[in-house]
């Protein structure tokens, strides 16, 4: 163990530069956000992850965020245990019906202000699980969605992106609001 | 004792159906095949339904054959499996929500994947009911006991992982009882396939289980080249082997670095993700996609291994034999994680046996099954490897089977860059009518995946069940986790790793 925690001090760091935020996840995201309440975020950002029924794929490469290439907790934002914790939930899948319940709960055990970013392909509008009779459609059949993020999985640097333009949208405007 | 050969061919064969046989038996003939599986002589592949029919697929593993019986049910009714053999209750469960067949006997006949929200009742049978009657309460198994304490966990998590429900029953710190509820996200992946054609199909089949989505394809895509007699060139058979390879190795780094981290060793998660990561890239790299969705196509693979991507893949191997034995190390020469997985979660040979569990779940627990050996389809019939097998069925002898397993499959890819074939990567293939039926057996990271399909006249598939090997590895989570304490949970259940997706369809 010595060994490699060693190596660790030695070598340059795996985590790779910031990605450039998509301007369109930006337009998307100024006009999801109306300006209610950002400056409580400061520069912090807690995700509640929900698989409301995907198939794990965009699950997978949520957690790849967490790995030593894109470190995602140096951006102030992390992934937490509870919606009570979280100001945002990061909801996957097409929403089944046996999930809906469980998803509208979740959501109500948010505190606000929060925010509702769906994750996929799957999460806008079933994907190719749209008509089946166990399925809702998308997270926007259920919750108010703020943002999306396309893929299917989204890679970690669009779920990244889309997270990085959620954080900048908050902090424009507590930065407006303050001016 | 006869053999299931002497039972498919004294029934009314099925013509078409391939490359196994299928017959329709009467329901003695089916009484019969359900005790050689009570008697352990023969094992279960999968169980699944059809409006008025119901079908099981065996392996009788004394001749390595396999087949399927059927048995017409116009009553709706059939003498259940379950009862005598265990393995098959969830599968009745299922088959009776989605098509409200009925196992005579059973001895439990609750809902399963049906938890009253669907608006339908029995959506795949003949007899869809609208309006379904409100569900009642789902009552857990009753526990009974001085100073017992229950412990409802789900569907939502505390983590980044699928919804699913756990119920402990505890006595103090000890797990006297696991039930699970699974189910909720079922997305009625049959009925979607039901009518949708061959391509379409295919990449509902990839969207099964996120991480296994190659070996779903693999499986999908082969039975539909058995039923319609389809020669996939060989280029295409070998590059799906790389793909299943390299989606093997990124699960298995994955998984060894999230039991540790499950134990609170970060530093193998950190390293083993870092290994994961570099996998995904090189995926992505040589197949333009890091989970290798939509690779594999009816008819042969939809991209080309190019230099660059073998150059990826190469220096990946490279990277991975460097830096993996440290960590092999690592993990055999720190005593505080031992601690926590030598002895912990224990399966025994013989459950593990009668669930014929798959995968790494068998394997550590002295089943030596592995469908790329057992059934050896290409390429790996002209591929070395070893099947490594363990007895302690622990959470140690799970991790130690995949790190063995990464070791292989770093052994198959430089096989496969080596003896890669030239020509084609893609076979078109006419549309011909039905019915075709098709089956496959392929092994996942997990264990051994079914997939059985029949292309009706249209040339559409008609019916298609997929089978995960979760089915069989669930219930054994709940025999494992007894008599442990409830924080070694996390170990338990990420070393089976189960899959909830691919269960729940």
């Amino acid at each position: 163990m010595r060994k490699l925690l060693f190596e660790s001090l030695i070598r340059p760091p795996l985590t790779e530069r910031p990605p450039r935020v998509s301007d369109a996840a930006v337009d998307e995201l100024a006009r999801a956000l109306n300006g209610v309440a950002h400056r409580r975020l400061g520069r912090s950002l807690s995700i509640r992850a929900v698989d409301a029924g995907s198939c794990n794929g965009c699950e997978l490469e949520m957690h790849a965020l967490n790995n030593a290439f894109y470190d995602i907790e140096r951006f102030g934002i992390r992934f937490v245990a509870s919606p009570r914790h979280a100001d945002v939930l990061l909801v996957t899948g097409p929403v089944t019906k046996n999930m809906r319940d469980a998803l509208k709960r979740t959501y109500d055990a948010t505190p606000n202000p929060k925010w509702v970013v769906a994750l996929g392909d799957c999460a806008l509008n079933g994907g190719c699980f749209a008509g089946s009779y166990a399925v809702v459609g998308g997270v926007s059949e259920a919750l108010p969605v703020d943002l999306h993020i396309p893929g299917c999985p989204p890679p970690p640097i669009e779920i990244l992106k889309g997270l990085l333009a959620l954080l900048e949208g908050v902090n424009s405007r507590a930065a407006i609001a303050r001016a | 004792m006869p053999a299931l050969t002497d039972l498919i061919l004294a029934a009314e064969g099925v013509d078409n159906h391939l490359p196994w046989p299928r017959a329709v038996v009467t329901s003695k003939e089916w009484s019969f095949a359900v005790e050689q599986l009570a008697e352990g002589h023969w094992s279960l592949l999968g169980l699944w339904g059809e409006p008025g029919t119901v079908h099981m697929a065996l392996l009788d593993e004394a001749v390595w054959d396999i087949g399927v019986v059927s048995l017409l049910c116009p009553d709706g009714r059939y003498p259940s499996v379950g009862l005598l053999h265990p393995p098959a209750l969830r599968l009745e469960r299922a088959v009776a929500d989605l098509f409200g067949l009925l196992p005579q006997g059973a001895p439990d006949t609750r809902r399963w994947l049906d938890h009253g929200h669907w608006g339908v009742s029995f959506p795949l049978s003949a007899r869809v009911q609208t309006a379904a009657a409100a569900a009642p309460p789902y009552q857990f198994l009753p526990v009974e006991g001085e100073s017992l304490h229950q412990i409802p966990v789900g569907p939502v998590h505390a983590g980044i992982i699928e919804p699913g429900h756990f119920r402990f029953t505890a006595s103090g710190e000890t797990v006297v009882r696991l039930e699970e509820g699974l189910g909720y996200t079922h997305k009625g992946m049959e009925g979607l396939m039901a009518g949708s054609d061959i391509d379409h199909a295919a990449k509902l089949a990839g969207r099964t289980s996120g991480d296994s989505t190659v070996a779903y394809a693999l499986a999908f895509c082969r039975a539909v080249e058995a039923a319609l007699g389809i020669e996939v060139p060989a280029r295409a058979v070998w590059l799906r082997a790389l793909m299943a390879e390299l989606e093997r190795l990124a699960n298995h780094l994955g998984d060894i670095g999230a039991i540790c981290n499950d134990a609170a060793f970060a530093l193998m998660h950190a390293h083993c993700g870092v290994l994961r990561e570099r996998v995904l890239r090189a995926s992505d790299a040589a197949f333009g996609h890091r989970l290798m969705r939509d690779r594999v196509v009816p008819g042969g693979v939809a991209i080309d291994l190019n230099d660059e991507g073998t150059t990826a893949i190469r220096s990946l191997i490279a990277e991975i034999r460097q830096r993996f034995p440290a960590l092999v190390e690592l993990y055999d020469n720190t005593a505080s994680l031992q601690d926590r997985t030598v002895a912990t979660g224990r399966l025994r040979v013989e459950l593990a046996r009668q669930y014929r569990a798959g995968g790494y779940v068998g394997r550590a627990s002295g089943r030596d099954f592995d469908a790329r050996r057992s059934l050896a389809y290409p390429p790996y019939d002209a591929l070395n490897f070893n099947v490594p097998l363990l007895q302690e069925g622990d959470v140690n002898a799970r991790v130690w089977i995949r790190i063995h397993e990464v070791e292989q499959s770093l052994s198959l890819v430089e096989q496969i860059l080596r003896q890669l074939p030239g020509g084609p990567i893609r076979v078109d293939f006419a549309r011909t009518g039905g019915p075709h039926e098709g089956m496959a057996l392929v092994e996942g990271f997990r264990g051994d995946i079914l997939a059985w399909l029949r292309i009706g006249k249209s040339g559409l598939i008609e019916r298609c069940h997929l089978r995960d090997p979760s089915w069989f590895q669930w219930p054994l989570l709940e025999a494992a986790i007894e008599g442990n304490i409830v924080a070694d949970f996390p170990l338990c259940n990420k070393s089976f790793n189960c899959s909830y997706s691919g269960h729940d369809l």
